[in-house]
């Protein structure tokens, strides 16, 4: 399975800001766990909403071309609650610009325009001299899986360049409905 | 009308209180980076990105924290610096004080030259040049 916390973009500028939506429901088993009797959608996954959020908008910067590593979440504050039955709206956006090293991004979770939580994160490149990958293996965080459910999830028909990595084609794919 | 060192030092610490999560009286000009207020790697992109934003200037990757003299066979010879490699440290942190680390010139104790102070003084640096 793919760990996948937000449903769907609805704006995406490249190199500048993105905005996807994600909407909590009570099929999710995770809300009858996390807390017992008392369904929330727990914050930690809307950090992991805004990482995805931001990732992608640092990652369509160089064409998916570098591994964007969630490096530091350096703040995180939630004035509300999120239950079932809520639509919640992740808006992050690049402070200054996406370096060769890794960005800073800003995020604001809303639900129907109320504040529900601002989130500052680091993203890193994670830089092969570092951490080598082995020949062959490609990018594991951008790969061939997740640009196909990026290009599924209608990033394309939003301005980002996702590029097509696999040589035999989706067929179906192209012209998929925005709404796919 | 240019910044006083007073009211760049305040910019500092705003932007190493909001990147390091730590006190504002931690934040002392002899305050080491790391060793003291705990930054660890991605937090020395943190901070150079904060400092940008704050004072509207460019820093260049490497220019702020060096770490370049540390891959050279050249410079690094049983885990201390060579005279080299002193040199060239010396070039790349004109604003940092390196007389006691010159001494002993352990790699390891490099990262204790970053302090705010030379943060402070780099940054006027910066603030003069685009100002020429």
């Amino acid at each position: 399975m793919r760990w996948i916390w937000i449903d769907r973009f609805t704006v995406f500028e490249r190199g500048r800001r993105a905005t996807a939506v994600k909407c909590v429901t009570l099929a999710e088993e995770h809300l009858h766990d996390h807390v017992p009797g008392y369904p929330v959608h727990p914050p930690t996954l809307m950090i992991e909403g805004m990482a995805q959020t931001a990732g992608v908008l640092v990652g369509d910067a160089f064409d998916f071309a570098e591994k964007v590593i969630l490096a530091k979440v350096t703040r995180a504050t939630f004035h509300e609650r999120v239950r079932p039955g809520d639509r919640i709206q992740f808006d992050a956006e690049i402070q200054g610009e996406v370096r060769a090293e890794g960005a800073a991004v800003s995020g604001r979770i809303s639900r129907n325009g109320d504040l529900v939580g601002e989130i500052e994160l680091m993203f890193a490149h994670l830089d092969a001299s570092r951490a080598p990958v082995e020949p062959g293996k490609g990018n594991f965080v951008f790969n061939d899986d997740f640009v196909r459910l990026l290009r599924m999830r209608t990033l394309r028909t939003l301005g980002a360049d996702v590029p097509s990595r696999d040589p035999a084609g989706l067929p179906g794919q192209e012209g998929t409905s925005p709404n796919a | 009308m240019a910044l006083s060192r007073d009211e760049i030092m305040e910019k500092t610490r705003e932007a190493l209180v909001d990147a390091l999560g730590v006190d504002e009286d931690e934040v002392t000009p002899e305050a080491r980076i790391g060793s003291d207020l705990g930054a660890e790697s991605i937090d020395y992109l943190d901070i150079v990105f904060r400092l940008e934003k704050a004072f509207n200037i460019k820093i260049p990757r490497g220019d702020l924290f060096p770490d370049s003299v540390l891959q050279s066979e050249e410079y690094v010879q049983d885990g201390k610096l060579t005279e080299k490699g002193l040199e060239e440290l010396r070039s790349q942190l004109p604003h940092a004080d390196l007389s006691a680390f010159e001494k002993n010139p352990n790699v390891d104790d490099i990262a204790d030259l970053f302090t705010v102070d030379m943060i402070v003084r780099y940054i006027e640096s910066k603030l003069a040049e685009q100002a020429d």
